[in-house]
């Protein structure tokens, strides 16, 4: 991960909080760094150590599913990819006694007088991401969880599916190791409960993790396995979730709305035994190979120490208490929060979350950016372009993990006979510190111009050998790597004698490679500091109060002519908060802020360039302005559609949610209401509008607690289909359930029927329970619209962004980059991406302003010398580039032949592949050069047995 | 008064401190270093990547978490 590599993150592994002192803007902080027992500068994670120990413990990475031993990596990938020896399990460290790992270890990197470190550090804020804890079910006696081997938690069934965990992605059940053929999930386990050590929150995320193990569990085994799930709301309310739902039934994953009340053991102890009684009352039992208990997310183990050291104020249910208005701050000024530890969320929320608490910090912040960092010095580069190429290739033996298989010493010779190499080496360590200094010796001594390393895998070591080229003065591009580890050493252990041929082959087509290679030019773009935010909703508003907090100036255009979008017709938030009072200050904050230029009534019309240097037209009445940007955030929002059904539009007590929040900020006495009737997803989750709108049944549940707490006598009901009362919003729902609010749910083939008679509106509804129709004569109705997309059109197609199939924005990536385009330097906030609650809204935009500030803080950016390059003499303009081009980054120019804004180009090669006429070229990995390291492979038959 | 004033002018420390080393914590290290600000990552466990590094995919790509 590029976390552990960034020179400005100072990654401590082992450590812990002790102690705070100071306030924001000056904290001094002590950590203690607890001893790993290995030096990190030495290992070089070969792993020998933990071969070699006798000592096997339960791994927990694993839910101790699986072994590990006591000198161990997290896993496979981790970050640092440094060994540790485990003090508690440790043979030496307990009893004084083995040291194999210190005889083994190649490197001598084994410190077993290894201290705990203590730190000090001064920062300006702190922020807080501990995690979770997943419910521990063991007290839940009717689930037999801890006495029935095949009853396993969520988390430890993640471990039981992934190919790198116990199973080696060869699911298996824990009592007899054999495949399930049936698996039931149960929801809510710790979640929505009153009774027990439970939360009566809802955990967010369970249902979706429940229908992805479903689904994975389909496609890892064989044949059709009974996939069930047993729940009791389905909350599939995030972007694309429904759709993914309604995907995972079409693969035959079964759902049980019910709580089964007794698992007993399966015969000979193996599987479970249900039992539950079914929506007619009737009793079930069927036996399950696998019961998996989707358990909540409680907060982190040591939430209240952590919370204790930074002077925090906890919930009451252990997570960090913060308001729906500036959701990232700590109950403590300076100290900042994402993550599980605000409240129970899914991934993306999560990183959603960390960057708007990134930004919230940075604001606090801003005048000190890039104090504390050191300026990055780059050497000169020597022109070796025209020179004979010599090469110089460095073999490595990564311990014995190379020699151990290949002959180093065959392949060394071997590579003196190859043409242009004119230095030859064999390292034990080719990444070690030391190596870094030997090559770089090796290139000024030789003058060698080109560098092959015969070792493992580019994707892990490229950016070392590329910083070691630069340290000796060479054009970074021109070293090419052989992995002659994981792909040959690794796989091939047991035929040394065809492996060392292979790595003979892999060294000789890299070395064809790397003479042809060019060096690569890297340019660098001035960045303009300014930015543009489009909509001036909350979203739009925060993001640009926060870029503008942070020193850029802002251009902030709104459509309408006034500033707040849809939450001007909003009264309050889940938590209760005045919307209103929230939403004056904050215009206010934008219009007076010295940095912020409002344009309300303005259309955006053209936009020109890219990343650091836009130029947008804005036309504002008649006269037309042109804004110069680096970044842009689109906040466009969303919009309620007009019901089409219900007698909508037919009679002044029928209203939607923002028509109903609007009447009662007008005038709208609940004391003259005797029945309140809300239907909920009207046009949602429908055919032709497949999502969820997230928002209604929450705003639905508000609504009804708000007729019901003004008049007690009024008889409120709510006819829904799933109550998706996400997170602490369940709460509210479980509040209105005891204040007598009935909640009648009907399915999408038996919808309510509303008619007018006599001047009064009827409402007519199957009660499943019943069995028999239910009748209101409602004074007012509420109808839970749909949320649409903007007409995201014309702007997506002036900013080359992505848009969905229902118009909604396409994020980057779902999980990982949940508020950047695809296209570099645009971000998005707000609806436009998906129906969302305020809070929610106002994160994002925190975070599209995090991100956007990244872009910027640079004077200038810096451009990857691998970029597309296009031959006009063979260019025929077909077009194929410019549509298959994932990031936009081709053009047709006034020729109409291919161009290439290498500013935007990612080198990824799509279009080299495309081209029909072969007239693109991606620098680095021409066609030339692909084609002289194949033509390599077959050139030297004598190499081979 | 004049001396609150000059307390209040201090400039904060341009660095922050990142308690938790899962993909929040990543994240905000990330956002905050790429964004000029030194960051110290601190996580408990010997290695970074907290829960998500557990999960076997994600939906609703069914991507692979790692």
């Amino acid at each position: 991960m590029e976390c552990g590599r960034h020179s400005d993150i100072e990654l401590l592994p082992l450590t812990e909080l002790t102690s705070v002192e100071g306030s924001a803007g000056d904290f001094t902080v002590t950590l203690e760094q607890k001893p790993r027992y290995v030096d990190p500068a030495l290992c070089i994670a070969c792993g020998a150590c933990a071969e070699k120990c006798p000592k096997s413990v339960k791994n927990a990475f694993d839910e101790g599913f699986a072994d590990r031993k006591a000198a161990y990596i997290l896993y496979e990938q981790a970050v640092p990819l440094k060994y540790a020896l485990d003090p508690d399990h440790c043979i030496y460290l307990q009893k004084g006694k083995c040291r194999a790992c210190e005889k083994i270890c190649p490197t001598q990197a084994i410190r077993f007088d290894d201290q705990p470190k203590i730190i000090k550090a001064h920062v300006g804020a702190i922020l807080a991401a501990p995690g979770f804890k997943p419910f521990n079910p063991t007290v839940c006696e009717p689930y037999g969880y801890g006495v029935i081997p095949d009853v396993v938690t969520g988390m430890e069934y993640e471990r039981l599916l992934s190919s790198s965990g116990p199973c080696h992605g060869h699911l298996t059940r824990p009592s007899d190791k054999t495949e399930p053929r049936s698996v039931a999930w149960l929801q809510c386990v710790g979640s929505r409960t009153t009774t027990g050590a439970g939360s009566p929150a809802c955990s967010s995320v369970c249902c979706m993790y429940a229908l992805k193990q479903a689904v994975m569990t389909g496609a890892h085994t064989k044949g059709a396995p009974d996939l069930s799930i047993f729940f009791m709301d389905l909350r599939t309310h995030g972007k694309g979730f429904e759709e993914y739902g309604e995907s995972a039934k079409a693969k035959g994953v079964k759902l049980i709305r019910c709580r089964p009340h007794s698992f007993l053991p399966g015969p000979e102890g193996k599987g479970v035994d249900i039992r539950w009684a079914d929506e007619t009352g009737q009793e079930q039992r069927r036996t399950f190979d696998l019961a998996v208990l989707s358990v909540g997310l409680a907060p982190p183990r040591d939430a209240s120490d952590l919370a204790a050291k930074l002077g925090l104020t906890l919930d009451e249910r252990g997570f960090a208490k913060t308001s729906g208005f500036d959701p990232t701050a700590a109950s403590k000024p300076g100290v900042f929060v994402s993550g599980c530890f605000h409240s129970p969320m899914d991934i993306p929320t999560s990183v959603v979350m960390a960057s708007a608490a990134a930004s919230a910090a940075a604001k606090t912040l801003a005048q000190s950016r890039g104090t504390l960092i050191p300026a990055k010095v780059t050497p000169p580069v020597t022109d070796v372009s025209g020179e004979t190429p010599r090469v110089g290739v460095f073999v490595c033996s990564c311990g014995t993990n190379i020699a151990g298989v290949v002959d180093v010493a065959g392949v060394v010779e071997y590579a003196r006979t190859l043409p242009y190499v004119a230095h030859v080496e064999n390292n034990l360590f080719s990444c070690s510190q030391d190596t870094q200094g030997r090559i770089i010796q090796a290139i000024r001594d030789q003058s060698l111009n080109r560098v092959v390393i015969a070792a493992c895998t580019p994707r892990t070591h490229e950016p070392l050998f590329r910083e070691t080229l630069m340290a000796a003065g060479l054009n970074k591009y021109l070293v090419e790597m052989a992995n002659i580890r994981n792909q040959n050493s690794w796989v091939h252990a047991d035929e040394p004698e065809a492996a060392t041929t292979k790595a003979k082959d892999l060294t000789r087509m890299a070395v064809a490679r790397v003479v042809r290679l060019k060096p690569l030019v890297e340019k660098t773009l001035s960045v303009n500091n300014a930015a543009l935010v489009l909509g001036a909703g909350v979203a739009g508003m925060t993001a640009a109060l926060d870029l503008a907090d942070q020193g850029f100036p802002v251009t902030l255009v709104e459509r309408a002519d006034c500033l707040g979008g849809n939450a001007r017709s909003l009264r309050t938030t889940s938590r209760g908060e005045r919307i209103a009072d929230f939403l004056s200050d904050l215009a206010l904050k934008v219009r007076s802020h010295d940095r912020v230029t409002v344009l309300t009534e303005a259309n955006l019309t053209h936009v020109e360039g890219f990343v650091g240097h836009f130029t947008s037209t804005v036309r504002q009445g008649r006269t037309s302005l042109k804004i110069e940007h680096g970044a842009a955030i689109l906040a466009t929002g969303a919009v309620q559609t007009r019901p089409k059904e219900y007698c909508y539009g037919r009679h002044p007590a029928i209203m939607t949610h923002l028509e109903m929040d609007r009447a009662l900020t007008e005038g709208l006495d609940p004391h003259t209401i005797h029945e309140a009737v809300f239907i909920q997803c009207v046009g949602s989750r429908e055919p032709a509008r497949p999502w969820c709108s997230r928002v209604c049944c929450t705003h639905a549940v508000k609504l009804a607690l708000h007729f019901k707490e003004k008049n007690p006598n009024c008889r409120v009901a709510v006819l829904y289909r799933d109550m998706r009362t996400y997170g602490e919003r369940e709460l509210l729902y479980h509040k209105a359930r005891k204040l007598g609010v009935l909640f009648v749910r009907y399915e999408l083939g038996a919808k309510p029927r509303v008619s007018i008679k006599n001047g009064g509106v009827r409402v007519i509804v199957r009660d499943h329970v019943l069995d028999r129709d239910l009748e209101f004569r409602p004074d007012v109705l509420g109808l839970a619209a749909a949320i649409a997309p903007p007409d995201t059109d014309k702007v997506s197609r002036m900013f080359k962004v992505s848009t969905d199939a229902h118009g909604w924005y396409q994020e980057a990536h779902v999980k990982l980059r949940p508020v950047d385009f695809a296209t570099d330097g645009v971000f998005l906030a707000g609806m436009a991406h998906g129906p969302k609650a305020l809070d929610e809204a106002l994160a994002q935009a925190q975070a599209a302003a995090a991100r956007a500030a990244q872009i910027l803080c640079q004077t200038e950016m810096t451009l990857s010398g691998i970029t597309a390059q296009v031959a006009e003499a063979k260019c025929v303009g077909c077009k194929m580039c410019v549509t298959i081009c994932p990031f936009k980054a081709i053009a047709m120019n006034d020729k109409n032949l291919a161009e290439v804004n290498e500013a935007m180009c990612k080198g990824c090669g799509l279009c080299t592949g495309s081209c029909r006429s072969s007239a693109i070229a991606l620098r680095g990995f021409t066609d030339q050069d692909l084609m002289a390291q194949i033509g390599a492979m077959f050139s030297d038959q004598e190499s081979r047995p | 008064m004049a001396r609150k004033a000059k307390v209040e002018a201090k400039a904060p420390v341009g660095a922050v401190l990142v308690v938790g080393g899962g993909i929040a914590g990543i994240q905000s290290s990330l956002d905050l270093a790429n964004a000029g600000f030194k960051v110290w990552l601190v996580e408990k466990g010997p290695g970074i990547g907290g829960v998500m590094a557990r999960l076997d995919k994600t939906f609703p790509t069914n991507d692979c978490a790692m």
